[in-house]
């Protein structure tokens, strides 16, 4: 017997589809079935009554950090995926930094069964660039592309080398990956703690300037001309930075970029309590930088925005400022931020934030069934959600295993109801379903 | 009175004379044959010390105990500092114990921030990382007052490795709060670019600032700092920043030398400086003591509510 | 030294000494004094600040006037010895003790303003114990308004007043005040 769901009387904003108007949605089995007024899926559908709400692609992640295997106490593939979806996500993409690091393809299957075993949410693990992130040596690229890897990165670590770079852009043109940096240079980052700037200087914390960030993007643009390579640039976090790519672009360069949703809110002076919440690599910068990233969001020099969900045991972040570990959590927050600064005040239209969070990062991985458009005969992967819904950060506890959000604490508007991966829902009502 | 003293920021420019007239009978007591009062009777304060500080240590311990207070030292050469308990399980204990102040030193910059979240006892900064040491800008700015009597206009230099040092930057948020005119010397890698903002002035030549000082304040260079390649040699960097006796004729007559200490003799200062009266190094201890005791009884003297 | 009283929130309601008034009660202290310690001889003062002081060195004048003798005159600042530390929001203000002489052997005459509950009086007596070791210690007041809650008494009085516990008793000194008064009123 199918499934049937009619979701009634929904806001469909669909940007590859070109719809955004108040529709029924017929979803049977895992597909979308009919989109219509006149859609009623007869008897035996379950009808949700969606007036006010908003239907859209299941959000796509490019950058999570799913923390399995090796470091199960911060968080697994299930609770991740678990967060995911909770936050409206429908396939990520997992990062390789994991004990041992997802350079092989034993790894990169063993996350893909954990995730599927889940059943919550798609996971595309990335594979490292170089073996056990040390820069020194490439990892087989091909054995991994074959296992389904779409995108390639040492995150966490800078591929530092030059030459290590340039190889690898060269050596990935015959695959279809992206090679993903984390733009970071080592030399210049030492000891740092948070952005160089009038922030770090007062509150006597080691900053780390721009510059360490833009100057690998620099490099590595040079080598993509050079090579004719696919760059992806991960986690943008300042202004010079958001120029380079911008120039790189207007270059026909193969280039693509995202942005995090803390970049695009929070700054450096947020730290002046020493909250260990808001310590994140990149860190957190100055206004203009903001602006700029904001902006580039907006014009499309940044294509995406992606999390860069990084979950912490909270005694690891509970400690002094110069002890704990970078990274927030954010695969819960990640809408909610983008529909209450950017969306809400104008920046940026519900149809744009939706590319931004589906449509441009299924497209950076490759992913045909996530990202749209939701036609009849498509696969079912969506979120439906509230735009208007009040909340307070962290006064409901995190479907994720962890609790360090640099949104903490923080009012926002706009929350997910239900998500459905292939015509199931992960999450239906808030809640997620297994 | 504020109920943490975690930045000197914390406190107005009227908090700090405050801070200091009370000082001035805390300093009384100290010249009485029974140097006690029992204003904090009941109260225990805690020194927590990761660092090694036993000129800071001490002053806060007497300035507790001429109180009437009970003292407890939790410092890194015994008990649980030491065994690598974290510091949040060392707060909670502390709670348990019911410390009304817990005075810490740390490494970290805003260790006192995070401590302050996990205890209700007021928190008092006696020193953390690079950040900020509050109380001994007061203590200095006391000093200071007792052979200049108001601070508007007073022309201090600091010298040195603006850049790690914690009492720079007390020193100068609390000069520039009170009327003072702050110069910061050295070289451009020990002063953070961004240090006009805080209100000073910058300069990289010692001579030119020398003859027009009320203050000058030598701050202490680690030899670290060379190895880090923030500057070439101990020797360039003593021949450009570093107080000769050569440099003290160049200073006013009544201009004030001062040192928070421990001094590397040789580097920042010339050892026969040092030594002579004008150099007030080693007199801020008493100064140290009815300033610490100002503090303590403002913060601990209200209700706490 | 304590500063000039507030004059907003407070409702004068009666004189209960004038100038005049105030001066002759001096006299008369300063004259029961010097009979009832038989001479000057070994009697320090120490007023309580912060009015207390004033009216010592009133009274010290007053004694050299009398018997040709200059009694030291010291300051005693009771802050630290309260009994209610912590109670108010902040800490109670500090004034000024100095007292450059050796109590020891002496008969203290401890001066205040105003005698009322007596707690000011028992933390002076805990203040000047750790000064050293008087022979006697004897308490002048300008003013005894009653409500003791300790059991401490005044030998020199300058009035005896009945008042109401939530009336206030103000003393006014012309050298912080502008004008030698005491006056009673009720906080509004």
């Amino acid at each position: 017997m199918p499934s049937r769901v009619l979701f009634g009387a929904v806001r469909l904003v669909d940007p590859v589809a070109g719809h955004d108007a108040v529709t029924n949605v017929l979803v049977e089995d895992e597909t979308i079935s009919a989109i219509g007024r006149d859609a009623t899926g007869g008897p035996r559908v379950d009808v949700l009554d969606c007036e006010g709400l908003i239907l859209a692609p299941g959000l796509v992640d490019l950058h999570v950090h799913l923390r399995e295997p090796g470091f199960e106490h911060k968080e697994t593939v299930e609770s991740g995926t678990r967060a995911a979806a909770a936050g409206g996500f429908t396939a990520v993409c997992a990062m390789p930094n994991t004990d041992p690091v997802t350079d092989n393809s034993a790894v990169v299957m063993e996350v893909r069964n954990l995730a599927e075993k889940a059943g919550l949410c798609d996971v595309f693990p990335a594979g490292a660039i170089t073996r056990g992130l040390a820069g020194e040596s490439l990892t087989d690229i091909a054995e991994m592309a074959e296992a389904g890897v779409r995108l390639l990165t040492d995150d966490g670590q800078c591929v530092q080398s030059s030459r290590m770079m340039r190889l690898a852009l060269e050596y990935a043109k015959a695959f279809d990956v992206a090679i993903s940096q984390h733009a970071q240079d080592a030399a210049l980052s030492e000891g740092w703690q948070m952005h160089e700037g009038y922030y770090s200087a007062m509150l006597g914390l080691p900053g780390v300037p721009a510059e360490a960030e833009s100057i690998v993007i620099a490099r590595d643009l040079a080598l993509a001309r050079l090579t004719g390579g696919r760059l992806h640039v991960t986690h943008v976090s300042a202004a010079q930075s958001v120029d380079l790519i911008r120039q790189g672009k207007e270059r026909g360069l193969r280039l693509t970029a995202d942005v995090t949703p803390h970049h695009l809110s929070l700054l450096d002076e947020d730290l002046v309590t020493y909250d260990t919440s808001l310590k994140v690599n990149p860190p957190l910068r100055g206004v203009e930088d903001r602006e700029a990233l904001r902006e580039g969001l907006v014009d499309g020099v940044l294509d995406a925005v992606a999390t860069d969900h990084a979950p912490h045991a909270a005694e690891d972040k509970e400690q002094e400022f110069d002890q704990a570990p970078p990274g927030t959590i954010g695969l819960e927050t990640a809408l909610a931020v983008l529909l209450t600064e950017l969306v809400a005040p104008g920046r940026l239209s519900l149809s744009q934030a939706i590319e931004r969070l589906s449509v441009r990062p299924a497209q950076i991985l490759g992913l045909d069934e996530h990202g749209g458009p939701l036609t009849p005969g498509r696969p079912a992967n969506l979120v439906v959600f509230d735009p208007a819904v009040e909340w307070t950060v962290g006064e409901q506890p995190f479907f994720s295993m962890a609790r360090n959000s640099a949104f903490a604490g923080r009012a926002l508007k706009g929350r997910v109801l239900h998500t459905m991966l292939r015509g199931t829902f992960t999450v239906r009502e808030g809640e997620p379903t297994r | 009175m504020i109920k943490h003293l975690l930045s000197i920021n914390q406190l107005s420019r009227e908090d700090i004379l405050k801070v200091l007239d009370t000082a001035e009978s805390f300093r009384e007591v100290g010249t009485r044959v029974i140097k006690k009062v029992p204003a904090l009777r009941g109260r225990t304060v805690v020194n927590l010390f990761y660092e090694n500080s036993t000129r800071t240590r001490i002053s806060f311990e007497i300035a507790a105990k001429r109180l009437s207070a009970d003292v407890i030292n939790f410092t890194t050469s015994g008990s649980s500092v030491a065994k690598g308990e974290s510091l949040k399980d060392t707060a909670l204990t502390l709670q348990a114990m019911g410390a009304d102040a817990i005075v810490i030193r740390h490494s970290s910059s805003g260790a006192p921030h995070t401590l302050s979240g996990w205890v209700s006892a007021s928190v008092l900064n006696a020193g953390d990382g690079t950040h900020e040491h509050p109380t001994q800008a007061l203590l200095d700015l006391f000093t200071i007052r007792e052979h200049f009597p108001s601070f508007e206009g007073l022309r201090i230099a600091i010298v040195g490795d603006v850049r790690h040092s914690r009492v720079a930057r007390s020193l100068t948020f609390a000069t520039v709060k009170m009327g003072g005119q702050v110069t910061l010397v050295g070289p451009p890698t020990l002063i953070p670019p961004e240090a006009p903002a805080w209100g000073a002035e910058v300069s990289h030549q010692l001579d030119d600032v020398l003859p027009k000082l009320d203050v000058c304040y030598m701050l202490r260079v680690q030899r670290e700092r060379q190895r880090q390649q923030f500057f070439p040699s101990i020797r360039e960097y003593s021949r450009l920043w570093g107080l000769s006796r050569a440099r003290v004729e160049e200073l006013p007559e009544a201009a004030l030398i001062m040192h928070p200490g421990p001094m590397n003799r040789g580097v920042e200062i010339a050892s026969d400086v040092a030594d002579l009266p004008r150099a007030l190094i080693v007199d801020q201890v008493t100064n140290g003591i009815a300033v610490r005791m100002s503090l303590l009884y403002l913060m601990l003297g209200g209700d706490g509510a | 030294m304590g500063g000039p009283l507030p004059m907003t929130g407070f409702a004068e309601q009666g004189r209960l000494l004038d100038d005049g008034e105030m001066r002759r009660a001096l006299t008369r202290i300063a004259h029961e004094i010097l009979e009832r310690n038989k001479g000057a001889g070994r009697v320090v003062l120490a007023g309580i600040a912060a009015r207390g002081d004033d009216l010592a060195r009133r009274l010290a004048s007053e004694i050299e006037r009398i018997e040709g003798v200059a009694v030291p005159v010291g300051v005693l600042d009771i802050t630290f010895y309260r009994d209610d530390i912590g109670m108010r929001a902040e800490a109670p203000e500090v004034h000024q003790t100095k007292i450059d002489f050796d109590i020891s052997g002496t008969t203290v005459v401890l001066v205040d303003d105003v005698l009322f509950t007596g707690r000011t009086i028992r933390a002076a007596m805990d203040a000047l114990v750790d000064f050293g070791r008087p022979q006697a210690i004897q308490l002048a007041v300008l003013v005894d308004r009653g409500h003791r809650e300790l059991p401490i008494r005044a030998d020199y009085v300058g009035k005896n007043v009945p008042t109401r516990k939530d009336e206030e008793v103000q003393v006014r000194l012309a050298e912080t005040d502008g004008e030698d008064a005491v006056v009673v009123g009720e906080r509004t």
